[in-house]
């Protein structure tokens, strides 16, 4: 890498962007993470989200930040700094995000991006996890009697920019040799509105924010989300490549949360649990061995978490399933063990 | 150099200042060449260490995401490449008719402003201060609302009242209108040189009957069937063919059939003629003073070739009508909601601007100018038209090219209601599918810079024409 003082203050006229943190990406030792050192510095995790996704991450009246993805930053940040508010959430739309991660404007992207091969080998990034299986599916008007995708020959549909979507869209109708006209908004509130007014017969997006957009429409019962679900959306965490270990905290604060649910241990009962003689359970919470320590945190990383915010099945019921205005069925979001495929590789 | 100068001796050190003067302004442009190359190189050597892509090759990947309106063939097999040049002439088009509109609406409200009539006055003032003091992005979701809101849906769609008008015969239905449009153009062509007052009126009177004709034909067609059918050219029945819905208007559009593959060529070539026949007509008026009535024999060198090929055509020549299918409305020719609230919004507001540069120019003219061309006793028609608006231009075009660029570039705003773009299609959807974020932002500003260009080279070109030639 260049280091010519003055040919980075030009270059950085040029393209401010492509220069920020110029050193971070120099070979460090093993067992430093040069994104967890910016971190403690700037005293803040810095956390792009999705503008307003309900479920996902949505500031509430007050301005706060509510969903799972704003959960799994406010894990890390308890997971750093004891301390679930140390999180500065930045809105991200479609077109920006992985820019913004690349070049470290962000140290993680939570925002409902689906894990693509594309995206870790061209763009160079890394999905830690899925924190949410979802699906593309479409929502249309009562009034339309339609009931199956199949039928939406001829149809208009709205749909936001830049995404899996737009894709998928266009394969579903290659696939099933039926025409349709797209109409691609900047931003998923423009295409719902558009949507809303008529311009469209169908919204398409993954299931889950098919729900999260039906409770913001005047007349939610008006509006059927169908049963087809067109596509595989695995929607997880994404880091930059190059930092293994920050990789591996953003991976493992997901895996600590599914454990604790998987294991019993929720927000409520984590002090009485940390006194369980269950092995498993003493690893999660960090009375046995060091596991904190090769991430470079504490030992009662996973314990903070799980203190602050809670485990995996209580972030999810509280933002999406019964406890949420969304009440989407866990489906396959379910524990491994319960039916579902949520999984995650053991604590040992 | 001026004689000023030239007439004194040069200094005796001239030589050695204009040396360091040049040595100096060598050495800080490779300075700024030497910066530019390390921040070129720097900025891909970034790009490499952060995995994004520093090459062109994606442009012929195939793009896997459908457009819907192209001016050109499109679907999701074609190449990204593909798709920038349907955004590239989305853009174009949007620029040239937006560019069309405003003129036309600045003109006309800045010259209302200066109205006698103090309602056009006042009406005008308060369009301008209200339409340019609001943001343009604002405006555009007023607009995209406003057409969309009140339109009922595809199954409900309004059909206007021409529109029970179907033109059975297409090929006597050109061969009609051909040969309305020849004799009107004749007509007026030569109305000056017509002596004979009877004859003239004669003239008239055939041509306004004919559109008196077409206009009650298209007007009440469905309720007067038989009237249609005795003008000959014209099939009325109950039922619409042009129909207007929250998906757009669909109107019937001709399919040319084998005429599709001569018509671009002749209408070029007739465009060539047109041309030359102006700058004909020009030389013509400069040397012997012969005034001719170029804009209407124009329309006729334009209008008949194209018209005749149609003609020449004949059975394969059919009229594509919009019809219901499935959820929408298919065949014809259809405007989209997105283009023509994108174009209105953008000519509004540009509109604003260009009539207070108008009412700037005209006011520029001194008040003298159409006093003494009133003293000589030319009418108020013929001083707007001759002396007040060739000086008033040389004001007026500078800052109006200003605006026919913004406008350009303000195009750039229809993401946001969903058409499809320079913008949308390929900083949109491209940028994020390959992530080749510098080259496609270098190749957008690019392309824009080439736009604004030519437009300023057109509009200097004009603005010389203009100038006032001293001598």
């Amino acid at each position: 890498m260049r280091t010519s003082i003055l040919s980075n203050a030009i270059a950085g006229a040029v393209c401010a962007l492509m220069l920020s943190a110029p050193g971070a990406f120099a070979q460090g030792q093993p067992a430093k993470s040069p994104t967890l050192d910016k971190i403690q510095k700037a005293g803040t995790l810095n956390c792009g989200v999705n503008p307003g996704l309900a479920g996902f991450s949505m500031p509430d009246d007050k301005g706060l930040w509510l969903g799972i993805d704003v959960d799994l930053c406010r894990a890390v940040a308890a997971a750093i700094f004891n301390d679930p508010t140390k999180v500065k959430f930045i809105p991200m739309t479609a077109k920006d995000r992985f820019t913004a991660l690349q070049t470290g404007e962000i140290d993680i992207l939570a925002r409902n991006g689906t894990w693509t091969m594309q995206r870790e080998t061209e763009l160079g990034l890394l999905f830690t996890a899925t924190n949410y299986y979802d699906g593309q599916g479409f929502m249309v008007r009562k009034k339309l009697n339609v009931t199956s995708a199949l039928e939406l020959s001829q149809a208009s549909i709205c749909v936001q920019q830049g995404t899996t979507t737009e894709l998928n869209l266009a394969d579903f109708f290659r696939a099933n040799n039926m025409k349709y006209e797209v109409i691609a908004f900047a931003t998923s509130n423009e295409a719902v509105k558009a949507y809303d007014s008529g311009r469209c017969d169908a919204f398409t997006t993954d299931a889950s924010g098919l729900y999260a957009e039906r409770v913001k429409l005047a007349n939610a019962n008006d509006h059927v989300v169908l049963s087809e679900i067109i596509s595989k959306e695995p929607l997880g965490p994404a880091v930059r490549q190059g930092d293994d270990i920050w990789f591996n905290i953003v991976k493992w604060a997901h895996f600590a949360m599914v454990n604790a649910e998987e294991l019993g241990v929720n927000k409520g009962n984590a002090d009485e649990q940390a006194k369980s003689i269950k092995p498993d359970v003493r690893r999660l919470l960090g009375v046995e061995n060091e596991f904190g320590k090769f991430l470079g945190l504490s030992n009662d990383w996973a314990m903070r978490i799980i203190k602050h915010v809670g485990n995996y099945g209580e972030s999810f019921e509280r933002n999406i399933g019964a406890g949420s205005r969304l009440r989407i069925d866990r489906g396959v979001n379910k524990l491994w063990n319960k039916g579902g495929i949520m999984y995650a590789p053991p604590i040992r | 150099m001026s004689d000023a100068t030239s007439s004194r001796p040069p200094p005796r050190d001239a030589r050695p200042v204009e040396w360091r003067a040049l040595a100096i302004q060598i050495a800080i442009a490779l300075a700024i060449l030497w910066l530019g190359w390390q921040a070129i190189g720097n900025v891909a050597e970034n790009m490499r260490a952060r995995n994004i892509p520093s090459n062109f090759d994606f442009l012929s990947a195939t793009a896997g995401f459908d457009l819907n309106q192209s001016l050109i063939a499109y679907s999701a097999t074609s190449t990204y490449g593909r798709a920038f040049l349907v955004g590239l002439l989305n853009t174009l088009a949007v620029a040239a008719i937006g560019i069309f509109f405003a003129t036309i609406i600045g003109f006309a409200v800045g010259v209302a402003r200066l109205s006698q009539n103090w309602m056009a006055a006042k009406l005008a003032t308060i369009y301008v201060e209200v339409i340019r003091n609001t943001p343009l992005l604002l405006q555009l979701f007023f607009w995209y609302t406003a057409v969309l809101a009140p339109l009922p849906g595809p199954r409900q769609s309004i059909s206007l009242p021409a529109l029970g008008l179907r033109m059975p015969d297409p090929q006597a239905g050109m061969a009609a209108i051909t040969a309305f449009a020849l004799a009107s153009f004749v007509l007026l062509s030569v109305r000056n040189q017509i002596k004979g007052s009877a004859i003239k009126a004669a003239g008239y009177a055939i041509s306004a009957l004919f559109m008196i004709l077409m206009i009650v034909a298209i007007l009440f067609g469905p309720r007067v069937a038989g009237f249609g059918n005795a003008v000959g050219i014209l099939d009325i029945r109950d039922g619409a063919y042009v129909f207007l819905n929250n998906r757009g208007l669909f109107l019937p559009f001709p399919s040319l059939g084998e005429a599709a593959i001569w018509l671009p060529a002749i209408i070029l070539a007739s465009a060539i003629g047109a041309t030359g026949f102006s700058f004909w007509a020009k030389s013509q008026r400069e040397e012997k003073g012969r005034i001719l009535p170029v804009f209407w024999i124009s329309m006729l060198i334009l209008i008949v070739p194209a018209a005749l090929t149609i003609w020449a055509a004949g059975s394969s020549v059919t009229i594509d009508y919009p019809q219901l299918r499935g959820f929408n409305l298919a065949g014809g020719v259809r405007v989209y909601p997105e283009f023509f609230a994108l174009v209105l919004g953008l000519s509004l507001y540009t509109a604003s601007f260009i009539a207070e540069i108008v009412r700037a120019g005209i006011l520029s003219v001194a008040k003298g100018q159409s006093e003494a061309a009133l003293a000589l006793g030319l009418r108020r028609p013929t001083i707007l038209k001759l002396v007040i608006i060739p000086q008033a231009m040389r004001v007026v075009i500078p800052p109006l090219t200003n605006q026919y660029l913004n406008l350009t570039k303000n195009s750039s705003l229809a993401v946001f209601i969903g058409f499809p773009d320079l913008v949308q299609i390929f900083v949109g959807t491209v940028l994020n599918q390959t992530g080749a974020m510098i080259q496609i932002i270098s190749i957008t500003m690019a392309v824009y810079l080439v736009i604004s260009l030519l437009t300023s080279l057109a509009m200097n070109f004009y603005n010389n024409k203009m100038a006032l030639s001293e001598r």
